[in-house]
């Protein structure tokens, strides 16, 4: 058996002092048995047997101070083993014979005196204090959007509204895969609080439309878990606004689990509802998460405007493996757009939309804030400024490639969002764009968000905070230059 | 202490202890065991740098998940918070690699990337490996309801210790759990401190096996140190549960000998009451007394049971320390599922 060393009994011990011995020379000790106690400036704590043994010799006397983690303080045989040599004794590693060098680099030897590990611990420790040398970053794998599918020649177009696209996805989804099912609160009986569900439970039945209590940290957890057992829950949310009780289990248990698990434990579950601002509900009620979610890796993040978009990209968000955080809108359920008619339209999860192709200035914007961005864009294309529109469909992952390809064409990028300034979508764009397109800037990177406020009751002050179409024409006349 | 475990005085009394069998008894030591000795080397090379962040030790609650997977089938789901080595080491994963995951080593379970609290096995239908306190509770009610859902008659088991049980996500679980009848055994392993604070200190209703009385959940309280009454209560609740009456709670009356976790000096208790625990109630001793009065193994076998169990814990341990750290290519992997 090893000597026993100076244990860290924290992740950031480094020494400590060997406060008391509990057994002397000669004695015998199994395993779990006490045999000293050390101190740290936080704690007591004791050190025990792992092996039985005879101790043979005690190497740092009681009432030493500073002792170095992973020092040798005592010697422990089994019955018959033979003591090492005084050398082997100081060997910190576990085996003697053959030591290996834990993580964070080679553990110094010296005849004197056992070094500790660099930074008392593994490499999170040294990556704290930069005992490391600084490796170079892998940098992210660049994300690749894929094109929208080509549509057939001749393909005759729906005009529906954004609600019955929805419904229309998981109606279709439904059909094709027996795993999908939907829960949340209203969704069944009441068919759905904004009607999104509408008849679901009349063709598939009270096992895959189920109506849950209110409780959206119980029933999103239940989906997660759902899902790991391999089905597909869309989970409704009645606002997304309620799912902030609910957004440890999005993000601890349905994000990181694939991660978490290298890759064993997938979590397919769409996470769906009325985002961003409704009208005249107050502060709880109204506000946009569209940059929370699009914070976090292991998400995708959707948030369409069109009815089409809406349509094709929830098919493929019940059909992905991923966690899908699914951002709708209210005031846009109920706007009507012409949807192809096809069996299966499925469009790529992460691709933008250009809206409007231009030369002079680009607008990027999603879900309610494309409203805002479309009205300015007919009075700014009225007043000659040939605006190019991009419709972001997908937050994460950000289809920043078209967003940048088409500022080096323009020189001028104006953001347009219903939430907050502070780390935003738009100042991720800003910063994508001011990273990768400094060169082609003609004018700072401007944004149009709602104001830095909770969101007001009273009418004229809800329309303040609120973005609005004529603030989206005067960033594009201050980054173009052009008297408002 | 109102409800400590019995002693062996109190337990000779009882006429209808439920005995195991040889192969069980045998199977449950060597088991125990197995955790005992693997923990101790973990708690061990904690202390020597070579496992990270957090260490959560199972050491004194051996029983409570021998017994249960005793009682469970294959196929049956299980899912438990972050003191979750035994877990595993009992469904049968291999020591090295859920050592090497403690070590953060590419042959750890998740490749190094989950580390002592995520671990998980699809094989094993074991889901964690979950460090947010009570979070398992809602997810262990979500593969109940998958069960239910594909109606392929298995269970989850779904574990958390008195601590989680005052989270309020554990009562949205235990109401839609019984509002639906799903398939789920919620096992309370209450060992007295939620981190720091004892029961007492922190639990209006401190018998946990009442929790689910206002959901119409059936609950006991078990012996948690006797691998027997484990064992036999897991059965009658599992039993429960696959007859579609819906869930069942039991409370395991168990005890950490450790800290927490590693960095816990567990001053919050005194010395008297672990010396006893382990005198009186340690899960191993007692299963291994009753193996030596009942001659259905010697010491000589025992020690071989030991023997076998120790080459294993230090062959994890090598393996663990030897093996290399994830490829830093691995920083950008399983973040997304390629579909």
């Amino acid at each position: 058996m090893p000597n026993i060393l100076m244990p860290a009994l924290s992740p950031t011990m480094e020494e400590g002092k060997l406060s008391k011995w509990l057994v002397k020379v000669g004695d015998t000790v199994k395993p779990g048995d006490v045999l000293a106690e050390i101190e740290t400036d936080k704690a007591t704590m004791e050190v025990e047997s792992v092996d039985s043994g005879k101790v043979t010799s005690i190497l740092v006397p009681e009432g030493t101070e500073g002792v170095k983690v992973n020092t040798p303080i005592a010697l422990v045989l089994d019955e018959g083993e033979a003591a090492p040599t005084a050398e082997a004794v100081k060997d910190p590693s576990p085996g003697a014979d053959a030591p290996t060098s834990p993580p964070g680099g080679e553990v110094e030897q010296s005849a004197a005196a056992v070094t500790p590990l660099p930074g008392g611990r593994g490499p999170s420790e040294a990556r704290g204090e930069g005992a490391l040398p600084a490796a170079p970053a892998t940098p992210a794998p660049h994300f690749i959007p894929a094109a929208d599918p080509d549509l057939p020649a001749g393909v005759e177009m729906v005009e529906m509204t954004v609600r019955q696209a929805l419904n229309e996805a998981m109606a279709e989804e439904m059909r094709r895969d027996e795993d999908v099912f939907v829960m949340g609160e209203e969704v069944a009986e009441y068919q759905g609080a904004y009607k999104i569900t509408q008849g679901l439970l009349q063709e598939f039945g009270p096992q895959r439309v189920v109506d849950t209590p209110i409780t959206e940290h119980g029933f999103a957890g239940i989906g997660v878990g759902a899902a790991f057992a391999g089905l597909r829950p869309i989970v409704e949310f009645m606002t997304w606004n309620f799912a902030m009780q609910a957004i440890d289990q999005i993000i601890n248990s349905a994000a990181k689990q694939l991660y978490m698990s290298g890759g064993q434990v997938h979590a397919p579950i769409v996470f769906r509802g009325p985002n961003g601002v409704a009208s005249r509900v107050g502060a709880q009620h109204s506000q946009d998460y569209s940059a929370w979610y699009s914070h976090v890796p292991g998400l995708y993040v959707v948030a369409p405007f069109s009815a089409a978009d809406a349509k094709g990209l929830l098919k493929s968000a019940i059909r992905s493996n991923n966690p899908i955080v699914f951002l709708e809108n209210e005031i846009l359920y109920g706007s009507t757009g012409l949807v192809p008619k096809v069996d299966d339209f499925l469009l790529p999860i992460g691709k933008a939309r250009l809206a409007r192709a231009g030369k002079d200035v680009t607008i990027v914007s999603f879900s309610m804030g494309m409203r805002y961005a479309t009205q300015a864009t007919e009075k700014l294309v009225a007043a000659g400024v040939d605006v190019e529109l991009i419709d972001l469909r997908t937050l994460r992952p950000m289809d920043s490639a078209t967003v940048i390809e088409s500022v080096k064409k323009t020189g001028r990028l104006v953001t347009v969002e219903e939430g907050w300034p502070q780390g935003g979508i738009g100042a991720e764009l800003c910063a994508r764009v001011v990273a990768e397109a400094f060169d082609y800037l003609d004018a700072p990177p401007t944004r149009v968000t709602g104001k830095d406020v909770p969101m007001p009751y009273a009418a004229n002050l809800e329309k303040l905070a609120l973005p609005n179409v004529d603030e989206v024409v005067a960033a594009v006349n201050a980054v173009t230059y052009r008297g408002g | 202490m109102a409800r400590k475990p019995a002693t062996k005085a109190e337990k000779s009394a009882l006429s209808n202890i439920p005995e195991l069998s040889k192969d069980e008894e045998l199977k449950a030591y060597r088991d125990m065991l197995l955790i005992r000795r693997f923990e101790e080397k973990a708690g061990q090379m904690y202390g020597m740098g070579l496992i990270g962040g957090f260490c959560h030790l199972y050491i004194g609650q051996e029983a409570v998940v021998t017994g249960i997977t005793m009682a469970s089938q294959k196929g049956d789901a299980q899912i438990t918070g972050y003191r979750d080595h035994g877990h595993m080491l009992v469904m049968g994963l291999d020591p090295k690699r859920v050592m090497a995951e403690l070590t953060g080593r590419q042959g750890g379970l998740s490749k190094g990337k989950g580390g002592s609290m995520h671990m998980f096995s699809n094989e094993h239908r074991f889901y964690g490996g979950n460090g947010i306190v009570g979070a398992q509770v809602s997810l262990g009610t979500g593969l109940a309801f998958a069960a239910k859902y594909r109606g392929d008659n298995s269970v989850s088991i779904t574990y958390f210790g008195d601590g989680a049980a005052n989270q309020g996500q554990v009562y949205e679980s235990f109401n839609m759990a019984k509002l639906w009848n799903l398939p789920v055994v919620y096992i309370i392993e209450n060992n007295r401190y939620a981190m720091g604070t004892s029961v007492e200190r922190a639990t209006a209703q401190q018998d946990f096996s009442k929790r689910g009385l206002s959901f119409n959940i059936q609950g006991e309280q078990v012996d948690g140190m006797d691998v027997r009454m484990v064992h036999d209560a897991a059965r009658r609740a599992i039993d429960h549960v696959r007859d579609g009456k819906g869930p069942y709670i039991l409370e395991m009356m168990t005890y950490r000998y450790r800290g927490h976790s590693m960095s816990d000096p567990a001053k919050y208790r005194s010395k008297d009451e672990v010396t006893t625990m382990r005198a009186e109630h340690d899960p191993i001793e007692q299963v291994k007394n009753r193996i030596l009065e009942k001659r259905y193994g010697t010491e000589d076998s025992l020690k071989a049971i030991e023997t076998e169990v120790r080459a294993l814990v230090t062959e994890a341990a090598d393996f663990a320390t030897a093996d290399t750290e994830p490829a830093p290519s691995e920083l950008w992997t399983d973040i997304y599922a390629d579909a």
